[in-house]
């Protein structure tokens, strides 16, 4: 590896608080062993080449109102959250993640984003691979080539050589940690389901800041086992007993997170229960296992990562039929869809994954639109009321 | 013995109660909620509550805060419940409250079908209305004569706040009051008639809130809407009175 990557703590590191010095030390250490790290947004990415060459794998999406205001400096006020969120975050080496990267990925997904990461390149290393909008043959044999620069990229920007054989292994890897991962929310199957969605939302989103990614599986297993064993015990006080009534929600739209997990918390507050995520970090990223017994293997991960359904694709069919599965195996009551301010494909989108919910699946579907400040909790608590009320 | 049930509707313009009996509304009360949600609705409680009342629900935006609720219920499922008993019949509510605006579809019942809620913005609220009858110094209760024989001058601001600019220059190119008013009211009526018909509403409406009632907004409402819009006089208390009776039937 020739290229230096980045070992010191940034010079604001003093003004963190505790938790935050943890994050930044762990990282660092990460970084003093020798591990590059490549940031990444999109669920798109094949995570398997990076990890191919030894690299942490990090998700730059950035879920918190913190560093808006500083982002609002250079990027327009009516623009997604998460796109200014994350942009301000790469401004203000507030995020460890961000400041370790070597390298940042992005992808040409949805516009906000696309313009944002032009504007990331002038202060730190990006390189955007071109995802189509569209998932026919054409569209594949762009991402397949695509997915092979970004190899090629890695390895020159690194000073790396990364064999077919290290991006099988890794391959085996991201399968058995999806795997797991599905195993433990597929608990969610069970009707009452075992634990709140809040918790369960924890757990897969904390999945993606771990590094060891091979202690992922094991742990993952022991949770779903011990979730398991919990659930009827024959008190009433299990949550088989604890839990009986609540309507079943699946949560669709754009991806959540930190401060919009608000949402979660205000439905199960008012006795609701999120029993399957469709979006980022939920069943969209975790659904699909990448063929191992494809021959050649990028041609196995372009298929299985542009396969993900999302509102940045015309038509985006996939995200149907992925919510129409999920809808029956969930035994799901209502749908709500988060809808990030100023998000215009989900928003547009919407329209479509309302008449599909009411029409074809006969349930309530909720749209909220919201961001990454408080100051609606109280709209989004009479309206998500309203609409348990109604069930 | 028990028979009534009070509901409480605590909204951020006005605080209104209702007692019913099981058969109908028997008392009723409005006061100004000038900011004190909490005073206001202890007052109604007050005023309203006697050994014979077996159970008080609460709705609107204050409905948290009176301590002797026994039961706290959003106020879109509470003003379908009221309208659909003042208004038999109808499929939907508009409502424009002090400071949002809301439509409702209902089902055959008579019970929320589905919502939407508009809450981001002052634009198409009672707020506008108040800002209007400032700036154009014509008292809301005579805005049907204020208007009459009027021609409405287009306004075209989606914010309150430029739409006050707006109206101040319109004054200051001589523009008469009663047109501007007009202008603001067409404004108010399109943009709400607009986020209605996203329900796809398919038979008679309920109007309510404190704007329904002046006929004038009723009636360029219903132009817009394209359907026939309906009010009541008791229409603002809709939200009280759909409390008072989904409680009735939790009395013991």
């Amino acid at each position: 590896m020739n290229r230096e990557l980045i070992k010191e703590l940034p010079e604001i590191f003093e003004e963190f608080n505790d938790q935050r010095k943890k994050s930044f030390v762990t990282a660092m250490e990460m970084k003093q062993k020798g591990v590059p790290f490549v940031g990444v947004f999109c669920t798109y990415l094949p995570q398997e080449i990076p990890m191919a060459m030894g690299a942490a794998v990090v998700g730059l999406c950035s879920t918190s109102g913190e560093t808006i205001p500083e982002a609002e400096k250079d990027l327009p006020r009516n623009l997604c959250p998460l796109v200014k969120s994350s942009y301000g975050f790469a401004k203000t080496d507030k995020c460890p993640y961000f400041y370790f990267s070597d390298l940042i990925v992005g992808e040409t997904t949805c516009d906000g984003k696309k313009k944002m990461y032009e504007m990331l390149g002038e202060f730190k290393p990006v390189y955007v691979m071109e995802l189509p909008n569209s998932q026919g043959p054409d569209a594949f044999e762009l991402w397949k080539k695509e997915v092979i620069k970004f190899k090629e990229k890695l390895e020159s920007h690194f000073g790396v050589t990364i064999t077919d054989e290290k991006v099988r292994e890794a391959v085996h890897l991201n399968n058995e940690v999806r795997s797991a991962l599905k195993e433990f929310y597929e608990v969610m199957k069970l009707n009452p389901a075992p634990i709140m969605g809040g918790d369960m939302y924890k757990v897969l989103y904390g999945s993606t800041f771990r590094f060891e990614k091979e202690r992922i599986p094991g742990d993952v297993r022991a949770l779903t086992k011990k979730v398991l064993a919990e659930y009827d015990d024959g008190t009433e006080n299990c949550p088989k007993k604890k839990f009986a009534g609540r309507p079943r929600i699946m949560i669709t739209g754009c991806p959540i997170g930190g401060a919009s997990e608000k949402v979660i918390k205000v439905l199960e507050d008012n006795g609701a229960q999120v029993v399957v995520y469709e979006n980022c970090s939920g069943a969209k990223s975790v659904d699909e296992l990448v063929d191992e017994s494809n021959p050649d293997v990028y041609d196995a991960l372009a298929r299985r990562y542009l396969n993900i359904g999302c509102s940045c694709m015309t038509p985006d069919e996939n995200r149907f039929k992925l919510m129409d599965r999920l809808i029956d195996e969930y035994q799901v009551d209502a749908v709500v869809e988060v809808i990030l301010q100023a998000c215009h494909t989900y928003n547009v989108e919407s329209f479509f994954v309302k008449r599909f919910v009411t029409e074809n699946k006969g349930i309530p579907y909720l749209g909220l639109e919201t961001d990454y400040s408080t100051s609606d909790v109280g709209q989004l608590s009479t309206r998500i009321s309203a609409f348990l009320e109604m069930l | 013995m028990a028979r009534l049930c009070l509901g409480i509707d605590c909204g951020s313009t006005t605080t209104k109660g209702a007692l019913y009996d099981g058969e109908k509304v028997v008392k009723t009360t409005l006061l100004p909620t000038a900011a004190r949600p909490r005073e206001r609705m202890q007052q109604i409680y007050d005023a309203m509550y006697s050994d014979q009342v077996g159970f008080v629900v609460t709705t609107g935006y204050g409905r948290d805060l009176l301590e002797q609720s026994d039961r706290r219920i959003t106020e879109i499922t509470c003003h379908a419940k009221g309208a659909a008993t003042l208004c038999p019949g109808i499929c939907g509510v508009v409502d424009i409250g002090g400071q949002d605006s809301k439509a409702i579809l209902l089902d055959r019942d008579g019970s929320v079908a589905d919502f939407i809620m508009n809450d981001k913005c002052a634009a198409g609220t009672g707020r506008f209305v108040e800002m209007m009858s400032r700036i154009l110094d014509c008292p809301l209760d005579n805005i049907d004569q204020f208007v009459e024989g009027c021609t409405p001058v287009d306004i075209t601001s989606m914010c309150t706040v430029f739409a006050e600019s707006e109206i101040i220059s319109l004054l200051a190119q001589g523009a008469r009051r009663g047109d501007i008013a007009l202008g603001v009211i067409r404004s108010i009526c399109q943009r709400t008639a607009l986020f209605a018909q996203k329900l796809r509403p398919q038979g008679d409406l309920f109007f309510s809130g404190g704007l329904a009632r002046f006929e004038i907004f009723r009636r360029t409402l219903e132009d817009f809407i394209d359907l026939p819009v309906r009010t009541h006089p008791q229409s603002q208390l809709a939200g009280a009175i759909g409390a008072s009776i989904i409680g009735h039937r939790k009395i013991k």
